[in-house]
């Protein structure tokens, strides 16, 4: 022990690839110090200056992607700067800023402790960022613990409120299960390959058949990452956290924290445990299919806009594992990976904006209910006209967003070409339709049925609602069209050429 | 590729999204400003066709066969689908109609604003299904395609779900569901199509090319996914149960556009799509089209004489004119290809023409039952003899347009393309043609019930408040005469003022290029199937070229 530390150099740092991270640091040091000094009446003040922070840790991500040099590597190839991680950076900075504008009204009415949220908001934020470039198990694990631990604050932020408390316990017990059934995994792993880095891992279990032990870490880190992405059946907390929860933490727990999960996922089997096919595909089929179809016939029943939207999420969440399902059938690699990213770009959009549509119109109607979106075309036409895109988009209707995302995952499906990938086409084809119903139902209020109270006094989006929902409505739209300027993003060659795979 | 014409490529593009202007524009002006956004819609509407009429003149009639103002941009270059425009002898027909009735939609709607208002709404949602449906018609590209082809869907959802009838939401919901189930089936097959010819582009031309090349049962297969997806659209028999419904309840400008082009998107991708990639594919599901379409004519025909509700007739009668349509496809045989093209445009133009004056009529009795509604010719004449053109029309008369969709699908069924069973054909060819017979039983029918006889004295002016059958008959011919705008109370259902005037001068301007392009198609089809027929017969041989 004593001669490896004698030999230790200090590592090289590329400060420009690590900007991202040092700037939201910096940022997080600066929202706490300021909190200490502001007096409460400004405290509005605080979702500025994190709104700020996370559009100043933008920067180095688009000046990052200009010069254009594929990856960066640092930390013996740890801690990775490519496309891949770049592109989704930039997704979780800017849910992250919409988050923060979502937030912003609901925070200052209600009075709750507006500088820790953001604090807490910015450091889950932080740990989204480093969790695409973790290249090795203690930092993708680390990176997790970075997002999930204020996750799990925010979710109970109505402190009065015992849902909302209901909603962190939940969320923080089961997270924290979770971690552990990571942990093991993770153990398991480092035990039986002798390395926590990613490629190495790869490369033993590549060198010969699985043990037993392999299969279970396996496993385990899929069952690990399955609750953080509520894959049914590790699903059971998300709609009463959502439900709980106060509205952009639920916007921010199904957009960012869900996808952090995926790009966890995503980056472990790509790099980490690609030859242990035989293990994850069967599994995480299972998984696929489960989840789109439970969580659609579950949404089918809802009468609660925030547990419609929870369910639809988790359905969703399905079809963004299909193209996992498959990654290593056939030559469905590369378009499987791209079918993940844009995918989670894409909902990012979606998703938030049929949020921030909720929360602006539940500022009026003070109710979660379906029905009281009834008659919205009449006293808000914005609003309705938002809603149908966003929930369109969920619904796969071109030229809306989400469809081209949909395309990409049957595209991998059909790249797999075997009859176990066929048949999960079909399950997600069906599972479409399915979804199209529900979408259908909450459109179907807001165009067609009468006001339920016939108050059509109009609504009132505040201005930083009207910037998030105009963000997301653009996003959905210039994507669905335009698809290209994302989908080059995710090569897989940038992903594991830096291994040598 | 060689055979497409670069010039002009602007065209097409600004044809298709002008409406979008028009869109954002209506989008900045409140609501309240009602007849603001009539003329925003019409101005957008009338803007769109005459682009439309700028591509009518410069297009090459001369080399008609080929693709014109032909554009092939990357769109997403990963999934090698691009932004291919160009349009044809086949296309510029539907292409040029869409704009045209969309117009004269537009106007219409100056006096018959559906009831539930909001024409901002109405209007902005008209301009999108605008963009779909011309989209669909010069796409080359089958994402592109695809695109379009569902961009139609919410527009035609919201507009039969919020200032439909009654049932609207039934209809709206039906009419969707059907609609993404046929879309769904269809993207797989659009995929399956796309995996077997390379994985390298969805270009039309690429798959022509590499379509046939694949083996014969995979194109059953790859077909059968795509005939779901156009037959839910045309509708086919027995996929057609959502369209009386989605007819019926639909506000009259929703018909017009439904009957006139949205229908037209199913027999248009047979003819585009479906049938020229997958000539094996089509070869061994002609038949079994043929029989459905058949099926269609008489079902559709004897669903007519069943029908008490005018628009709900009109509506089944769509399906059996869709009917011919299949027929003449179903042939392979440029003849019925061509018919199936002239009645595609053909039955736009009069059932179009039909639903309006439902419309018209539920506008002014606030009913389209058939038993209440009689003697039109009486309390509106000119109306009525409109309606008996557009039955005339409607049924097949020689010198009207529609004549020219049916007799010559009939005949090429005589003589299938490509050893199809001729003995089949010919069969169905006499069942077809008695279902012409239906047709004008059931259409003069109709004549004969609602604009012959004495009108009901429920919608009579001087009629006072009773509900029994007194005598006013003399006095409404007197002031039908002067075609004042007379009160009748006592409908039965309440509605109270009946408001029985004749043909308004918006309608006049919105039927009338109706009614002259029915009369000139007819007496001189020769301007449309000389267009159509080098594109049509290029087609046929591709598809010949591609059955062993």
């Amino acid at each position: 022990v004593i001669a490896q530390v004698a030999e230790w150099v200090a590592p090289t740092i590329d400060w420009h690839a690590l900007a991202p991270e040092i700037v939201l640091a910096v940022g997080i040091n600066l929202v706490l110090l300021v909190d200490l000094w502001i007096s409460e009446s400004k405290k509005w003040m605080q979702a500025t200056l994190a709104g700020f922070v996370l559009l100043g840790a933008f920067i180095p991500v688009v000046t990052l992607a200009l010069v254009g040099d594929s990856s960066r590597s640092m930390f013996d190839g740890r801690y990775v700067v490519d496309h891949y991680s770049l592109v989704l950076k930039a997704l979780f900075l800017l849910t992250g800023y919409v988050v923060v504008l979502l937030s912003q009204t609901e925070l200052e009415e209600g009075g709750y402790y507006q500088g820790e949220y953001y604090l807490l908001l910015l450091i889950s934020v932080l740990g989204m960022v480093m969790m695409t470039s973790a290249r090795d198990l203690v930092s993708l694990f680390i990176a997790l613990e970075l997002l999930s631990i204020p996750a799990y604050m925010m979710a109970a932020w109505r402190k009065r409120d015992r849902r909302s408390n209901e909603a962190g316990v939940k969320y923080y017990l089961l997270g924290v299960f979770a971690s552990g059934v990571l942990l093991y995994g993770m153990s398991y792993l480092y035990g039986t390959t002798g390395s926590t880095k990613l490629s190495e891992i790869g490369a033993v279990l590549a060198s010969g058949d699985l043990i037993a032990m392999q299969v279970i870490a396996v496993v385990f880190v899929i069952a690990g990452f399955a609750f953080k992405i509520s894959a049914v059946p590790f699903h059971t907390w998300a709609p009463d956290t959502y439900e709980g929860a106060p509205l952009p933490v639920t916007a921010f727990l199904s957009v960012g924290s869900k996808a952090a999960g995926f790009v966890a996922l995503a980056t472990l089997l790509f790099v980490g445990l690609y030859p242990a096919d035989g293990v994850y595909e069967p599994f995480l089929w299972v998984l696929a299919a489960l989840t789109m179809t439970v969580g659609n016939v579950l949404a089918l029943r809802q009468t609660n806009i925030v547990r419609l939207l929870a369910y639809s999420s988790v359905s969703q969440g399905g079809f963004i594992l299909m193209p996992l399902a498959v990654m290593a059938s056939g030559d469905a690699g590369p378009s499987a990976l791209k079918a993940v990213v844009i995918y989670l770009l894409i909902y990012a959009f979606s998703n938030l904006g049929a949020f921030g549509v909720v929360a602006a119109v539940s500022r009026k109607t003070r109710s979660g209910s379906i029905e009281s979106f009834g008659g919205l075309l009449t006293y808000a036409p914005g609003m309705a006209v938002l809603m149908t895109i966003f929930l369109g988009s969920l619904a796969g209707v071109p030229p809306l967003g989400i469809w081209i995302a949909k395309l990409q995952a049957f595209r991998a499906v059909l790249d797999a070409g075997d009859g176990a990938a066929y048949t999960l086409a079909v399950i997600a084809a069906v599972n479409t339709v399915i979804s199209a119903a529900y979408y259908m139902k909450v459109l179907r209020e807001i165009w067609m049925k009468p006001v339920p109270d016939g108050d059509t006094t109009p609504v009132a989006a505040p201005q930083p609602i009207r910037l998030a929902l105009g963000l997301c409505a653009a996003g959905t739209i210039v994507l669905g069209v335009l698809p290209g300027l994302v989908l080059r993003f995710a090569d897989i060659t940038d992903l594991t050429a830096a291994f040598g795979r | 590729m060689t055979d497409v014409l670069n010039d002009n490529n602007w065209l097409l593009t600004v044809g298709t999204f002008l409406p979008l202007v028009g869109v954002v524009v209506m989008m900045l002006v409140p609501e309240v400003e009602e007849r603001l956004h009539k003329q925003l819609l019409t101005l957008t509407a009338g803007a769109t066709m005459a682009v439309h009429v700028v591509t009518l003149v410069l297009f090459d009639y001369g080399q008609s066969e080929k693709l014109q103002f032909f554009v092939d941009e990357d769109w997403i270059d990963v999934i090698g689908a691009g932004y291919t425009i160009g349009l044809d002898g086949i296309s510029l027909p539907l292409y040029v109609l869409s704009a045209f009735v969309t117009f004269l939609v537009a106007i219409y709607t100056y006096e018959n604003m559906p009831e539930a208002g909001n024409a901002k709404a109405f209007g902005i949602l008209m301009l999108i299904l605008q963009v779909g449906m011309a989209g669909s018609f010069i796409a080359q590209d089958l994402v592109l395609f695809f695109v379009f082809f569902e961009i139609v869907l919410l527009p035609m959802y919201f507009m039969i779900g919020v200032w439909g009838g009654e049932e609207r939401q039934y209809a709206s919901l039906k009419f969707f569901l059907y609609t993404m189930f046929g879309s769904a089936l269809m993207l797989v097959g659009i995929l399956a199509l796309y995996f077997n010819t390379g994985s390298t582009s969805f270009a039309f031309a690429h798959l022509y090319e590499m379509g046939a090349s694949i083996d014969k049962d995979t194109q059953i297969w790859i077909f059968a996914g795509l005939f779901v997806g156009f037959a839910v659209k045309v509708p086919m028999f027995p996929f057609h149960t959502w369209l009386p419904d989605a007819h019926t309840q639909a506000p009259t400008q929703g018909s017009v556009i439904l009957a006139a082009i949205l229908l037209k998107l199913g027999t248009y991708g047979f003819v585009r799509i479906a049938i020229p990639m997958l000539p094996q594919g089509a070869k061994a599901w002609a038949p079994v089209i043929a029989v459905l379409a058949v099926i269609g004519i008489i079902y559709g025909a004897l669903g007519c004489l069943a029908q008490t509700d005018f628009k709900r007739l009109i509506a089944f009668s769509s399906v059996a004119h869709m009917g011919f349509v299949m027929l003449g496809i179903a042939t392979l045989t440029p003849m019925g290809i061509n018919a199936a093209m002239f009645g595609m445009v053909a039955h736009g133009l009069i059932t179009g023409m039909l639903f309006f004056l439902a419309g018209s009529v539920k506008h002014r009795y606030h009913t389209l039952e058939i038993a209440r509604l009689r003697g039109m010719l009486i309390q509106m004449p000119k109306l009525g003899w409109v309606l008996g053109f557009c039955a005339m029309a409607s049924l097949g008369l020689p010198g009207l347009a529609g004549f020219w969709g049916e007799f010559p699908a009939l005949v090429s069924a005589w003589q299938p393309a490509f050893g199809l069973d001729e003995t089949l054909y010919r069969v169905l060819l006499v069942i077809a043609a008695f279902g012409t017979v239906l047709a004008a039983g059931y259409l003069l029918w109709l004549y004969q019930r609602t604009a012959m006889g004495e009108p009901n004295p429920e919608f009579v002016t001087g009629h006072g408040h009773g509900h029994g059958p007194t005598a006013a008959h003399s006095l409404s011919a007197a002031a039908n005469d002067h075609n004042d705008h007379e009160v009748a109370d006592g409908s039965d259902d309440g509605h109270g003022h009946a408001d029985i005037h004749d043909v308004t001068l918006i309608e006049w301007i919105s039927w009338t290029p109706f009614l002259i392009a029915i009369v000139v198609l007819g007496v001189y089809p020769q301007l449309m199937f000389k267009v159509m027929d080098p594109a049509v017969t290029a087609l046929v041989e591709r598809v010949g070229a591609g059955i062993p």
